[in-house]
């Protein structure tokens, strides 16, 4: 096990490594540079130009600016093109931003997605499963930003609760209960619109897990038995339909860097989305690239968890 | 349905009275026809393919609706009311006299800009998932094809390309893409480009999955046994059976690609002016949604079924090639 989780390791470092070399190369090698962001402005003057590009070695050939960037990244001195701010701190602070909006739309998704999914299985062709199928595959057809439009403009005329950003502004003398209900409501309302598409996907990959466990020999054998309809499923099938779902703990990590530009930049909520967006606006190369190998990392971390998580869960499956 | 059962329980099962077996053609039409949301969404999406021709004949080449007409004084009519006759000019009028959508901030017809935005979008997403389609089946063929040459003595074909999938798909998709669209100059084809680069991932597995297994089988053995060239078991052989699941992929990429293409439009970094786009004409329509509210549902509207269709269909045809599934 742990020579296992030693190799792969290893393994996962050679692809960090050629990730960001491949992404440096790409920010690098399109056209649109930091100091082309305002080419309008007057004050801007050649010299100051060549010297904002000497500063940020944006002269040097691509392996050397590779180099520095690697260099300054493990001394910790990366320090972002737009408010020379050390890109670690920052994408630290929007990381823990970040962190209560993803717990509370993962929480959403697994907590609705399995009963979802499994009463769709259980009941398969009747109406319920039927309009389980419509109802998911219509939440993942809408643009994500359409349908929190909508939300945001229905919640703010009947609940009259603002909901844009992580507080009211403003609120910072209120009671410490219309404070922190200030706070869930900030957080709810994108928590849930992040989660529709989770909860669709989810809820269908649940459905086909479960009807491929119902159709197993030990199902047959466990009714043949006489158990009872919720022993056999609950007790023997779901155990078993569960399996690849632990694994899908891991896959969930990198969700927090890609999957909510859109979220974020819609509630502007100052998470790591947000800080994404900002910074490819502002040719922030520092901080783009560092966020796209942070999001790469933390992929590469979720599926040796999963890995390893299977193998623990499945006796069936040896990791060697 | 029902024939079938009674024809297997009835009493006389000789083997010349029983229909000819169906061909796994049929079969597939059979089980898809009883799917009603998918024979729905096909039919939304063949209306859309005539939708999308006529917008770009309609719009562009026999201008019937002009959708760049700028006129001023009929901004923001909701649908189905009639220009003001005595102030617009006669040749910027619209046809039938009416703005079957109403108009935009610049009194523009939005249906003419839907019409052209069809087009655009059903093109961004068919380029998008047809150019993922490419690299995923050529790289997922050599995968599982020729997957066992090595390599300068290192490492495998097989080895090399699935490492390479798995470096693409640990990136974060959507904001390499969103990195990416930013950076190079705005163009529509870059989008596409962009969007079909990032998106060959899944069907390149798919493919190299199906070919391993199909290799063990008995008709690719005997084919290679009968000496065919290795083209024609390609090509003839592996291919045709390994495109189901692709098909499926392929159908949902399309639906993703146009979803994209309106998020980025939306973060604004879409298809630009002139070219009118589902995605950017909601962008644009977000602003007005008190006054105007029509300039954001009719396009969000028009994602939603469209996409949904594409899902359905999606799914239908999952139902239907999945053996497992429909035998019982």
């Amino acid at each position: 096990m742990l020579a296992y989780i030693g190799r792969n390791l290893l393994l996962r470092v050679v692809l960090l490594f050629i990730v960001s070399v491949l992404i440096h190369g790409l920010i690098h090698l399109a056209p649109g540079e930091p100091s082309a962001v305002d080419p309008s402005n007057p004050r801007m003057k050649p010299e100051d130009i060549a010297k904002i590009r000497a500063a940020f070695h944006l002269d040097d050939p691509l392996y050397l600016q590779y180099g520095y960037w690697v260099r300054d990244l493990v001394q910790g001195e990366l320090k972002s093109f737009k408010d020379n701010q050390p890109v670690l701190g920052k994408i630290w602070r929007r990381f823990l931003n970040s962190l209560p909006l993803f717990i509370c739309s993962t929480l959403i998704v697994w907590t609705l997605a399995f009963p979802v999914g499994i009463q769709a299985a259980i009941r398969r062709g009747a109406v319920f499963d039927r309009s389980s199928t419509f109802v998911a595959y219509a939440l993942i057809s809408f643009p994500g930003f359409f349908l929190s439009y909508i939300a945001i403009l229905g919640v703010v005329e009947i609940f009259q609760v603002p909901v844009i950003g992580m507080r009211t502004f403003g609120m910072e003398g209120a009671a410490g209960s219309f404070r922190f209900m200030d706070r869930v409501w900030h957080l709810v309302i994108p928590s849930l619109l992040a989660a529709l598409g989770g909860i669709a996907v989810l809820s269908r990959y649940v459905r086909s897990q479960m009807l491929e466990v119902v159709s197993q020999d030990y199902v047959r054998t466990a009714r043949a038995k006489g158990l009872p309809n919720d022993t056999v499923i609950y007790r023997h099938a779901l155990r078993n339909a569960l399996i690849p779902f632990i694994t899908m703990f891991g896959l969930l990590i990198p969700g927090l860097v890609g999957g909510s530009v859109i979220f974020e930049t819609i509630f502007a909520w100052p998470g790591l989305g947000l800080l994404g967006y900002e910074a490819i606006l502002s040719r922030d190369f520092p901080v783009i690239l560092t966020l796209n190998v942070f999001g790469a990392m933390l992929t590469l971390i979720g599926t040796l968890v999963s890995d390893v998580l299977y193998g623990i869960a499945d006796p069936r499956i040896r990791l060697e | 349905m029902n024939m079938n059962a009674v024809n297997s329980l009835s009493p006389q099962l000789d083997a010349e009275k029983l229909p000819p077996p169906e061909t796994p053609w049929q079969e597939f039409v059979r089980v898809y026809k009883k799917d009603r949301m998918a024979i729905v969404s096909s039919i939304v999406l063949a209306i859309l393919v005539v939708v999308g021709i006529s917008g770009k004949v309609f719009t562009e080449w026999v201008v019937v609706f002009d959708s760049e007409v700028v006129r001023l004084p009929d901004k923001f009519l909701p649908p189905l009311s009639a220009p003001s006759v005595d102030v617009v000019p006669e040749e910027d009028l619209p046809i039938l006299s009416l703005y079957v959508f109403g108009t935009d901030e610049l009194g523009r017809d939005v249906f003419a800009r839907m019409l052209q935005g069809s087009f655009v979008s059903l093109s961004i997403g068919f380029v998008a998932v047809g150019i993922s389609l490419v690299v995923g089946l050529f790289l997922g063929g050599l995968a599982g094809f020729f997957g066992n040459i090595k390599l300068l003595k290192i490492m495998t074909v097989d080895t090399l390309i699935m490492r390479f999938t798995d470096v693409m798909l640990c990136i974060p998709t959507f904001f390499l893409i969103l990195t990416v669209v930013a950076l190079l100059p705005p163009s529509i084809y870059n989008i596409m480009i962009v969007i079909g680069l990032f998106g060959w991932m899944g069907t390149c597995r798919f493919v190299r999955a199906e070919i391993l297994a199909l290799r063990q089988q008995d008709f690719v053995v005997a084919a290679e046994a009968l000496g065919l060239p290795k083209s024609r078991i390609i090509f003839r052989h592996l291919i045709p059976n390994a495109i189901a699941p692709v098909l499926v992929s392929t159908t949902i990429g399309v639906a993703t690609a146009i979803l994209t293409e309106s998020a980025l439009s939306f973060l604004g970094f879409g298809v630009q002016p002139p070219y009118a786009t589902w995605g950017n004409i909601l962008n644009d329509g977000r602003g007005f949604i008190f006054d105007a509210p029509w300039l954001f549902v009719i396009p969000g509207m028009a994602i939603f079924v469209v996409v949904l269709a594409f899902n359905l269909v999606g799914e239908g045809l999952r139902e239907a090639l999945n053996p497992k599934l429909r035998r019982r």
